[in-house]
């Protein structure tokens, strides 16, 4: 039986090379900062994710070509968590304690993010997540450049409420059944009914994860729309979106009678989608491939050379949205921070943070609250185009700051703005 | 709604005006309580070109150029007040953008326009789309489209229309006549209307006092739920049938290359994938060209060829050494579907891509107000029942077929009179995989298209072919529409989250029962 | 074990590799971490530690899942279910444990507070209680699996039929656990432990004692497992798995050894999952999905089925390439991975145990 010798062997070899990998970083002290990139590039979350992983990296090279951060290159750690979550959590451990990457960009889906959190937390990391979420969270080791509820899905009711939005009285809360849809319907409820709204005239509906039979529910929104002004709001997941929209489009259901707004759907959603039956539908986000201002301009056509250069597919249409604006401007964000604290250290890094300024390709120059680890972000509604772009026809003031604990949500009131570990200075 | 009683002004005026440049830049720059203004004032000018330029807002023609107003057709374009063409066409255009709301007035405004058309479709057309839009200052017009509308189908709609609007004003005699038309309405929006005629206010008494409208009002309401009952139920049958179709269409070539051959290919969901992608390259070879809407008869074969190629390639090198482990076919598979989706990822990228519907698959079917039946479906219902036909004749009435199930049911016997049983495997698995491929091709067109398409089919289509019974083509159909019927009525009932676990469980529990399937292949051996 | 069944437990040269593997999970692997300082090239760094902690998980998953397959002849595609429910049964302890460190600083866990539920459901019931969940880890898979092999092996469900009704079980549960009206914290599970046993979890010693335990777990899993199946009992399991007809007509009643062999892997996954958790941190409805359980299926055939060692050896090697790709090649590794799979199927029907035992 020469096998369990065999198996002796292996067993040793692995044990070595277990040690020599745990300790190769040791050596591996070179003159770059490391920064994670925490991107699902297989799996369901695909998608969505992988074009945030080749933004990141343009980011980085860009940063590079202007001399880097500090007198320092950066250098992309690029591991693939496979839509899979504790596999982020095992990848996030690993660019924290092997890779000692400076920063990560990464995470899209709300469990994710909660699985890397606690490692994050322990090793005092730091994360940049460019997600629209549901909020109620807060994590002094987490920048949230994507939106809070109050900066996005609210809006978009308000509109749709306004008489140049149509008007609507009847609310369909249509969604995948998961954290986000829940919690954002839930707000928008709580919303609905201080605006006076009965419960009868809010219908809320979920499917199941890559739910692709939209049928019986188009047919029941039309039902619910028979009994007054009726808007939708989707927070239809992925890949739902597709067979959702197909089938709106050929049941007829038409945004000048029941308007669809969407919270998860954006130019790369909508790829995959003929738009002509769809013109009218909403969206709701803070930046629009389609906004015309000369950041946006040169930065659309930064990414347009760049995915050419790589050969990125889709580089034929290249396109932009939001998700990819928020890792953009975090990147950029973390720079700066870093430049103005000197050192990459991570609590030095966070109080740089408080402040910070990007002219954003949104048009606006996006700031990083003073304490909440979220970005004031304008907040636009588009219009869905033939051409599968939105057209912006209503938008906020002016930035808005985030509200991660709703104001909607009982208990909340008693919530402070600010992560842990930090002093609360009153305005 | 303004705009509606200068339309009535405008049917009654003459002779025509340059349009006003104010308010076309109105149309053109304005807000959207402007742009509705201009939409009115436009009507009110009478002039066919004005006409012309709320047609060319409605189909998204208009575009501006810094202080220009353009109607912009293809490479030409004409100033829109003065009608004069602009040459060269200006670099510098931006799109009017409209929202919804003048999206709307002006759909309204259109409609009023359409109802004098000479062209019955158009008239039709209109008169439905005032069915949803109805305002009580469009009811001079409705009238006098009525005193001379011959057409019966048009007539019923505008009647509809004009009993909606005097149901709250006229006399007793005229209201109760317009109740007694809502009773033959098929608009689930009626019956918002005739139920708040019955509405019991605050204080107790009703809101509507005189009790005999209330009593045709209840008259009306019976025959309209009932009436909307039926459409319901025909909706619900459509719909399971649809689901039925396509399970059916995921599951047909699952059925020949695990039911028959009794290869769990995990790849199945691959191979649909493969006939989706290969649907979108044929689509993007005819998007340049005038024959666009028939690059599905294109992509039909090409998508059955290619999954078919794959399918037989995977056969030859993976599977043929694997016959007599069906168990372990599994795990090959599995890395097979892994490759196939990295592939897929690599050359197309891991975003959807976008498959168009042909013009002539696009919107459905009105079967009563509310109640659509879209082409794409009624086409994949036939579609499913066509590649099922095939198959059974390709089954019984060929010798391709004859071996298969010589094969399937003996393959030592088969093997020693002379069956070539490797070739068969291969051709087999080809025609499997081929019809995976064709159930990509009709997927492509109600879902997306990516390259995790596979994934989300690949445990339906295991459940359809056990459900039914390996090795039995009719258990097949018969699981897969009752698949279909089963998860819409209770999805009806309880949402689509529990209708979907309430039929696993069901499965579970039938397998219990029938431990092999509905139709069971009937055998001396006690195992299968 | 070519040539016959062994009777005995382990020969000498097997006790060897044991007490080895002991000396290196129970001695070598703290020392190196707890011991040696975190600059020196022999530390062996927390990520190892969850990493290799994890696989082992895995491992002892492997190791039932091949008595049921590799002895029984049952292919289970639904293992991961028994996994999870073993990990949420844990898992609700260590909700508990959060005490009020939650986002939301109240003692019910973040998710009922945001749900609004003002008292725990009645699944959470003393669900503070150490033991009780500890008990729930074992009871509630080996139940569920119980009744679940009763009827099916009573009316002789098997092969694929009973492979894919396993599978509609896990799929199933998986769309219940996604709702958050099931009360588990739907799609984002449960995550953000702070405690076990009052002791903090973050800590390189509790991390230390929980690798130490799934070491000890897996040991006794696979000593378990030997003693079953070179036992009377395992001879006739492997007789059913080869004729079962035949041992039926000997009198022998195969549903009562079927359902012995299929609960008791059940609970095995179960305690896996138990361990995995407060490891990895989180617990969500994805396990229960059905490519999981496919995966565990291939870790038993990648190592070799009906031999012991061989899960052990593929859930370390598939996992281990699994970490290792999506780190080296994130593009391209699941080529890589899908390779693995087909070669191995195609040249080592027999596993990488198989390929082992004829190089002698």
């Amino acid at each position: 039986m020469k096998r369990r010798m065999f198996v002796k062997q292996l067993a040793l070899s692995a044990a070595v090379a277990a040690i020599g990998l745990g300790s190769t970083a040791l050596y591996a002290q070179a003159k770059t900062i490391k920064v994670g990139v925490l991107h699902s590039l297989s799996g369901t979350m695909a998608i969505s994710e992988t074009v945030l992983k080749d933004v990141t990296l343009m980011a980085i090279e860009e940063i590079n070509a202007k001399g880097g951060v500090l007198g320092m290159k950066l250098e992309p750690v690029v591991v693939d968590p496979a839509s899979n979550w504790p596999l982020f959590a095992e990848k996030a451990r690993q660019l924290l304690t092997q890779d000692k990457v400076a920063v990560t960009f990464g995470c899209w889906t709300s469990v994710s993010r909660k699985s890397v959190l606690p490692v994050f937390e322990e090793l005092n990391g730091l994360l940049f997540y460019p997600v629209q979420y549901e909020g109620e969270e807060l994590s002094k080791n987490v920048f949230y450049t994507g939106a809070a509820p109050n900066q996005q899905a609210i809006p978009a009711v308000e509109y749709l409420m306004s008489k140049e939005g149509g008007a609507a009285k009847r609310w369909v809360l249509l969604g995948t059944d998961y954290v986000y849809p829940r919690t954002t319907n839930k707000i928008l409820r709580a919303f609905l009914k201080s605006k006076g709204v009965a419960d009868k005239d809010i219908d809320e509906k979920y499917t199941p994860f890559g739910h692709s039979d939209y049928q019986t529910i188009v047919a029941d929104v039309k039902k619910f729309a028979a009994g007054g002004k009726t808007a939708v709001v989707s927070t239809i997941n992925g890949d739902s979106n597709v067979p959702f929209y197909k089938e709106l489009g050929n049941q007829g259901l038409k945004a000048t009678d029941v308007p669809v707004v969407a919270f998860s759907v954006g130019e790369e959603e909508l790829r995959g989608v003929d738009t002509k039956p769809l013109v009218g539908h909403l969206a709701a986000w803070n930046y629009f491939m389609s906004q015309k201002n000369p950041t946006n301009d040169a930065w659309k056509k930064q990414w347009a050379a760049y995915a050419k250069k790589m050969k990125l597919a889709g580089a034929d249409k290249p396109l932009t949205n939001d998700p990819m604006e928020a890792a953009w401007i975090g990147i950029h964000m973390w720079k700066q921070a870093v430049e103005k604290a000197k050192t990459t250290d991570v609590d030095k890094v966070i109080a740089a943070m408080a402040g910070q300024t990007f002219k954003a390709p949104s048009g606006i120059t996006s700031k990083m609250d003073e304490k909440n680890h979220h970005l004031h972000k304008a907040v636009y509604i588009g219009e869905v185009q033939a051409n599968g772009q939105f057209n912006v026809v209503w938008q906020t003031k002016g930035p808005v700051k985030a509200e991660p604990w709703s104001p909607f949500i009982a208990g909340n009131d008693k919530k402070k703005g600010e992560p842990d570990g930090k002093t609360i200075i009153t305005k | 709604m303004r705009i509606l009683l200068t339309i009535s002004l405008w049917l009654f005026a003459s002779g025509a005006f340059a349009l006003d440049a104010a308010t076309v830049n109105k149309l053109g720059f304005g807000d959207g309580d402007e742009k509705i203004a201009a939409i009115a004032a436009l009507v009110a000018e009478g002039d066919p070109a004005a006409a012309a330029l709320l047609q060319a807002a409605t189909d998204g023609e208009l575009q501006t150029a810094g202080k220009l107003v353009l109607i912009v057709k293809g490479e030409e374009a004409v100033n829109a007040a003065t009608g004069a063409k602009v040459t060269p066409l200006p670099e510098e255009r931006e799109d009017v953008i409209l929202n919804n709301r003048v999206r709307r007035e002006l759909g309204g405004a259109m409609a009023a326009l359409k109802l004098i058309s000479p062209d019955r479709a158009t008239r039709l057309a209109a008169a439905k789309e005032l069915t949803g839009n109805a305002d009580q200052a469009m009811l001079p017009l409705i009238k006098k489209a009525l005193a001379s509308e011959t057409d019966a189908g048009v007539k019923q709609l505008l009647e509809l229309t004009q009993a909606t609007l005097e149901l709250k004003t006229g006399t007793k005699e005229s209201r109760i006549a317009a109740v007694r038309t809502l009773g033959l309405s098929t608009n689930p929006n009626t019956k918002m209307l005739l139920l708040g005629i019955l509405e019991k206010s605050k204080e107790g008494g009703y809101a509507e006092p005189d009790e005999d409208i209330r009593i045709e009002a209840q008259k009306s309401l019976k025959a309209l739920e009932g009436r909307l009952a039926w459409g319901e139920r025909a909706g619900v049958l459509f719909t399971s049938v649809s689901l039925g179709s396509i399970l059916l269409l995921a599951a047909l070539g699952l059925a020949i290359t695990y039911g028959l051959m009794g290869v769990i290919n995990m790849a199945h969901g691959e191979l649909i994938m493969v006939g989706a992608y290969t649907t979108y390259v044929v689509q993007n070879l005819f998007k340049r060209t005038d024959f666009f809407d028939w690059y599905l008869l294109a992509a039909v074969p090409a998508s059955f060829i290619a999954a078919a190629a794959v399918g037989m390639a995977l056969e030859r090198l993976v599977i043929r050494w694997l016959y007599g482990r069906p168990l372990e076919t599994l795990l090959a598979t599995w890395g097979i579907s892994l490759m196939l989706i990295q592939t897929v990822r690599t050359i197309f990228g891991a975003q959807n891509v976008q498959v168009e519907n042909p013009a002539f698959m696009s919107g459905g079917m009105e079967l009563l107000t509310g109640v659509v039946m879209p082409w794409s479906r009624i086409v994949i219902i036939c579609f499913a029942g066509a590649v099922l036909v095939g198959m059974w004749l390709l089954l019984t009435k060929t010798r391709l077929g004859l071996f298969v199930r010589a094969v399937t049911q003996n393959r030592p016997m088969a093997s020693c009179v002379g069956v070539p049983t490797a070739r068969v495997d291969t051709w087999a698995f080809g025609l499997g995989s081929g019809i995976a491929g064709l159930a990509g091709c009709a997927l492509s067109q109600i879902g997306n298209v990516g390259p995790d398409l596979g994934q989300s089919y690949i445990v339906d289509s295991f459940m359809v072919v056990v459900l039914g019974g390996v090795g039995q083509l009719a258990g097949t159909v018969y699981a897969a529409l009752g698949l279909g019927f089963a998860n819409k009525l209770l999805e009806a009932w309880q949402g689509a989250v529990l209708a979907k676990i309430a039929v696993l469980v069901f499965i579970i529990f039938f397998i219990q029962k029938r431990p092999q399937g509905m139709f069971a292949l009937r055998g001396r051996a006690l195992d299968a | 074990m070519t040539g016959g069944i062994s009777r005995r437990l382990y020969g000498p040269r097997g006790w060897a590799i044991l007490a080895l593997f002991c000396v290196a999970v129970f001695g070598v692997m703290p020392v190196l971490n707890l011991a040696v300082p975190a600059d020196s090239p022999f530390h062996v760094s927390a990520y190892w530690v969850t990493l290799l902690g994890k696989i082992m998980c895995y491992a002892i998953v492997a190791v039932a899942m091949d008595l049921v397959w590799g002895y029984a002849g049952i292919l289970s595609l639904g293992h991961g279910l028994f996994f999870a429910l073993g990990g949420y049964s844990f898992g609700m302890y260590l909700m508990r444990q959060i005490g009020s460190d939650g986002q939301y600083r109240q003692p019910m866990p973040d998710f009922m507070v945001f749900l609004d539920w003002k008292e725990f459901p009645w699944q959470w019931w003393n669900s503070d209680s150490f033991w009780w969940c500890a008990m729930l880890v074992i009871v509630v898979p080996g139940l569920l699996a119980y009744v679940f092999g009763y009827f099916a092996f009573r009316s002789r469900v098997k092969g694929v039929y009973l492979s894919i009704i396993t599978q509609a079980l896990t799929f199933a549960a998986m769309l219940l656990f996604f709702r958050n009206a099931t009360g588990f914290g739907g799609n984002n599970g449960f995550t953000d432990f702070r405690r076990i046993l009052d002791i903090p979890i973050a800590t390189p010693q509790t991390r230390m004692a929980l690798f130490a335990i799934t070491g000890a777990t897996l040991i006794g899993t696979l000593l378990l497992a030997r003693w079953l199946t070179t036992s009377r009992f395992g001879r006739v399991l492997a007789a059913i798995r080869d004729a079962e007809q035949r041992v039926m007509f000997c009198g022998y009643d195969t549903v009562h050894y079927k359902l012995f062999v299929w609960t008791l892997s059940a609970v095995i996954c179960g305690v896996a999952g138990a361990l995995y958790v407060p490891q990895v941190g989180i617990i969500n409805p994805g396990e229960m999905s059905p490519a999981n359980s496919i995966e565990i299926a291939i870790w038993v055939a990648v190592g070799g089925r009906g031999t012991l060692i061989g899960p052990l050896i593929g859930a370390g090697l598939v996992n281990g390439a699994k970490s290792y790709f999506t780190q080296a090649f994130p593009e391209y590794w699941l080529f890589a991975l899908g390779l693995i799979f087909i070669l191995v199927t195609l040249f080592l029907p027999q596993g990488v145990m198989g390929f082992l035992g004829k190089k002698k």
